[in-house]
């Protein structure tokens, strides 16, 4: 059915051969005379730093032509019914994306500050059906007429590719991965404290004693609060505490903490506090000055964390 | 400047506020060269670079090299592969006729997947260009 199938390409491409030589824009109006913000702007953006385009004899970069010709967010209102008629036709044999290919500008006299432009545009041509990379379609070209205070100012030839894409290969839509329970957050492990957490590793609750003035801190720091001293070493905690002050936390919920739990400061025998859970006790029987014992729980595959077992009674 | 000579080449970073900024600088609001969800559901892996800003690159690139007083006459450029954010252009150009003060200059913008441009400009050189 090849020939069927050329022969209606054919009387396609006959039609839209009817729009060649009809306007695409007629006494089309610069939104803005040429100005100088928008010279900026240009310049800013492509990195052009010619002193042509500043000071009180600035130029517009002619590369802009087109620029002040463009309808922006709000649209062209002078776009002719012949140049619309012609994307729609093209729309509708499936040739629903555009892609600009050829840009061809002469200059005939520089754009400066004041101009007012205006410009008409007409069909040059329309190609007879055309399969490239993107897809199948049909090239578009406009010349436009661009004026500056009447005067002729310069000629903008474009050409744009209306084509139906390439049939992409179909991928199906990506399976969700499996609902993984939400993890506790990752301690933040740096210099300062990695071998707090190398100690929680192995199992030993390590408090960092200074070796100048013997005063125990925790948490880990590079230097003593008492003296400033650098130089440290660590004594093991024997796991002994008791509830120096606790809070229950209902809300706000985070992913992987079930509320209500309560979170304590415990006192350590040593004499330092720490921050931790308390387990085996419920959340609302936790009180100031009960008893707790250090114990490891294991989180998750990667994370184990000091808590702290509550007695009762 | 003889014919044959070469252009010392310009590399520009493609990067995703080039790609925007040149296309607002242009008043070009096609999504496919500001939002990089619609430009994906229309098929192109990321938002690319517009004709406009090419065009302007292009001219920046003659007038870098010929000096200020290089006046531009034509620049008919043809696109190829899109400029992605992330890629690098390198713009090179070549002197393929010279007639009186006008020289001819064919310009190429070469990306890490192809041509992004191929092109011709048409300039008028400054008094310290011109052939003796």
């Amino acid at each position: 059915m090849t020939a069927t199938a050329d022969e209606e390409a054919a009387r396609f491409h006959e039609l839209l051969k009817a729009f060649e030589g009809r306007p695409a824009a007629i006494a089309g109006r610069a939104k803005d005379p040429v100005n100088e913000p928008m010279i900026r702007h240009w310049c800013e953006a492509m990195g052009d730093t010619s002193p042509a385009y500043t000071g009180p004899d600035a130029i517009a970069p002619p590369t802009m032509l087109q620029a002040w010709t463009m309808g922006g967010l709000s649209g062209h209102s002078d776009r002719s019914c012949a140049y619309d008629q012609l994307l729609a036709l093209l729309d509708g044999a499936g040739c629903t994306s555009v892609v600009a290919t050829d840009c061809e500008q002469e200059y005939l006299r520089p754009l400066r500050p004041g101009d007012a432009v205006t410009f008409d545009a007409v069909i040059e041509s329309v190609s007879a059906r055309k399969t490239t990379k993107l897809g199948t379609g049909h090239f578009v070209t406009t010349r436009m007429d661009v004026r500056a205070n009447g005067e002729p100012a310069g000629t903008h030839r474009f050409r744009i590719l209306k084509y139906r894409p390439a049939a992409t290969t179909a991928q199906p839509a990506r399976p969700l991965p499996p609902k993984q329970p939400a993890r506790r957050p990752r301690p933040v492990i740096n210099r300062d404290n990695h071998g707090f957490w190398e100690g929680v590793r192995a199992h030993r609750l390590l408090i960092q004693r200074c070796s100048s003035c013997a005063t125990l801190r925790f948490p880990w720091l590079p230097g003593c609060n008492a003296c400033a001293s650098p130089e440290w070493g660590t004594v093991e905690a024997s796991g002994a505490g008791t509830v120096f002050s606790y809070v229950v936390m209902h809300h706000p919920p985070f992913p992987a903490f079930d509320p209500p739990y309560a979170v304590a400061l415990v006192e350590l025998a040593e004499g330092v506090r720490m921050i931790g859970n308390i387990t085996g006790v419920p959340y609302d029987k936790v009180r100031i000055g009960m008893p707790v014992r250090l114990e490891f729980l294991r989180v998750d595959e990667d994370l184990e964390l000091p808590v702290f077992r509550g007695s009762e009674g | 400047m003889n014919v044959g000579d070469t252009l010392a080449p310009l590399e520009i970073p493609v990067t995703r506020t080039l790609i925007v900024a040149g296309a607002i600088a242009s008043r070009d609001y096609q999504d496919v060269h500001h939002d990089a969800e619609l430009a994906r559901a229309k098929g192109s892996p990321d938002i690319f670079m517009n004709i406009l800003t090419t065009n302007g690159l292009v001219g920046r690139y003659i007038t870098d090299r010929l000096g200020p007083y290089a006046v531009l006459r034509k620049v008919a450029i043809r696109l190829g592969a899109p400029n992605y954010p992330g890629d690098t252009m390198t713009l090179s150009g070549t002197v393929t006729a010279l007639n009186g003060n006008t020289a001819e200059i064919r310009v190429t913008g070469a990306n890490g997947i192809g041509h992004h441009v191929t092109g011709t400009v048409t300039v008028t050189l400054g008094a310290e260009e011109v052939p003796a």
